[in-house]
């Protein structure tokens, strides 16, 4: 029981650290794949009075990923009233010619304006659709959400860090009791502190493990796939290997961190 | 003889306008039952304290141990008191540890195998009569129980020196008897020097032992 609650506080600490270290991991994941979504839906309409061939439009600029030819005969029939083939084809001909251009990534509006901006530098081209309202409203939403994650990570990271160093004055107080009496009986620092240093790693990898357990949970949770389903992207939520020993390694340095500044700040009393 | 303590014009304060012992010279040979007595806040403790290391002496040399404890460096001091025994008069016995543990704790330090520290822990809790409560936290034991448990820590790793500051100073005349005989045993059987701050020097000793008494900061030995 008595060994028990020596590990819990920091165990409880450790894992409000690495749960809000992965949820922002998983949100950074989620806004990552949701523009990438956007990207793929998301397309630019040239009108050009040439032929424009695929390799020339990659040239113009890196942004452009594929492009899609659009063809005229969808307008054709719409105004089809009766015209003969001879006078369609001759239409065609005269016809401007419609791409449609799909980017790499979700662009910023800066890089739609120096888009358009190569785009024209093309004298054959007339005119160019980037549907930017639509776009910037969606990319200022975006933003948004990342700033305000951004600012939830901080506040997180500064309630843990008081409670991490509410929990240092505890363990200082409770360890340095008995690491001034096994100093009394000619312990050296580094036997002195191994205690300390061997609970804090072994408390580091509990809470990783738990934390492990916790998201592995999460990852197969039916409602939160739902809700990852729902916004139509596939995320990542705990990556075993990877996230793990991220996780791990940085449990490892908060407690040993912790743990020598214990060691550091100990004071021999007389 | 060897001396094991050598002290010349030692004067011990913990600040500057109060000094607790005053210009103290005296020497105790190796193997000597040595008992120190003075009245409440005379500085018998605080003598003590100057033995291990706790304190420096603020005039004077002190030798213990053929260690200059003066200007020591801390590894060499960590080396004399791994062959110290100390007996704290609050115990200082470590609440986290089972009495067990605490008692082996210089055995650990001193780097013995688990086994060997077992064992000694067993006999020694026999010795002090604490067998019936081996597993124990020293919060889970009476005063005079981790008085017992302080004094078979001091013992376990056959120190060259027993310091206990009034080793007996919580304990029936049963159980002081036990903490007599288990000090003279060392005494005559290991040849440890043994120095033992107390209120009342038992009328049933069996060795020789010298007495010093400490009156406004003199030491001053008694015939
Ligand atoms: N850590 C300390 N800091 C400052 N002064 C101290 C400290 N420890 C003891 N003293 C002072 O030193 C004097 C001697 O104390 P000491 O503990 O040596 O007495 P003692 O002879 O052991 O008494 P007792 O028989 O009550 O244990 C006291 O006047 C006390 O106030
Ligand atoms: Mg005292």
């Amino acid at each position: 029981m008595k060994s028990i609650k020596n590990h819990l506080s920091l165990i409880v600490a450790l894992i409000s650290i690495l749960f809000s270290i992965q949820v922002f991991i998983v949100v950074e994941r989620s806004i990552d794949a949701y523009k990438e979504n956007l990207a793929k839906n998301y397309s630019v309409v040239v009108v050009s009075e040439k032929r424009i061939a695929n390799s020339e439009f990659l040239s113009i600029d890196g942004l452009i990923n594929r492009v899609e030819e659009l063809s005229p005969d969808n307008i054709i029939n719409r105004l089809n009233t009766g015209m003969d083939q001879k006078n369609i084809n001759l239409l065609k001909l005269t016809l401007p010619k419609f791409y449609k251009l799909y980017l790499t990534k979700f662009p910023t509006p800066k890089e739609i304006t120096t888009l358009r901006k190569n785009l024209f530098s093309n004298p054959s081209i007339s005119k160019i659709e980037d549907f930017s309202n639509n776009h910037d409203i969606t990319y200022k939403l975006l933003v948004l959400f990342k700033g305000v994650i951004l600012v939830f990570a901080i506040v997180v990271s500064i309630v843990t860090m008081l409670l991490i160093l509410k929990e240092l004055r505890i363990w200082q107080f409770k360890h340095s009791e008995r690491m001034s009496i096994m100093g009394l009986f000619g312990a050296p620092t580094w036997l002195r502190s191994a205690v300390l240093f061997r609970l804090s790693i072994v408390d580091a990898i509990i809470s990783s493990i738990l934390i492990y357990l916790i998201f592995m949970y999460i990852s197969t949770n039916r409602f939160v796939l739902q809700q990852f389903d729902n916004i139509n992207i596939k995320v990542v939520i705990f990556d075993t290997l990877n996230d793990f020993f991220l996780l791990l390694g940085v449990s490892l340095v908060l407690s040993i961190l912790l743990a020598t500044m214990i060691v550091l700040g100990h004071k021999e009393e007389v | 003889m060897d001396k094991v303590i050598l002290a010349k014009d030692v004067s011990l304060s913990y600040d500057s306008n109060q000094t607790i012992i005053k210009q103290a010279t005296f020497s105790i040979e190796s193997g000597s039952f040595v008992f120190v007595t003075g009245a409440s806040g005379s500085g018998k403790s605080t003598l003590l304290k100057s033995l291990y290391g706790a304190i420096k002496p603020k005039q004077g040399s002190l030798i213990v141990g053929g260690v200059e404890l003066n200007n020591v460096s801390k590894s060499k001091l960590n080396f004399l008191r791994r062959h110290l025994g100390i007996v704290f008069q609050d115990y200082k016995l470590i609440k986290e540890w089972t009495i067990e543990k605490n008692i082996t704790m210089p055995l650990l330090i001193n780097g013995y195998e688990k086994e060997v520290t077992l064992n000694q822990a067993e006999s020694l809790l026999k010795h002090v009569r604490l067998k019936h409560q081996a597993g124990k936290y020293p919060m889970e034991l009476s005063g005079g129980e981790q008085q017992r448990v302080a004094m078979a820590r001091a013992l376990s790793h056959n120190p060259i020196l027993i310091l206990a500051d009034e080793p007996t100073g919580n304990l029936d005349e049963y159980s002081s008897q036990l903490i007599w005989n288990l000090l003279e045993g060392a005494n005559t059987q290991l040849k440890t020097t043994v120095i033992v701050v107390t209120h009342h020097i038992p009328s049933t000793l069996n060795v020789d032992y010298k007495h010093y008494h400490i009156e406004y900061g003199e030491i001053s030995e008694i015939n």
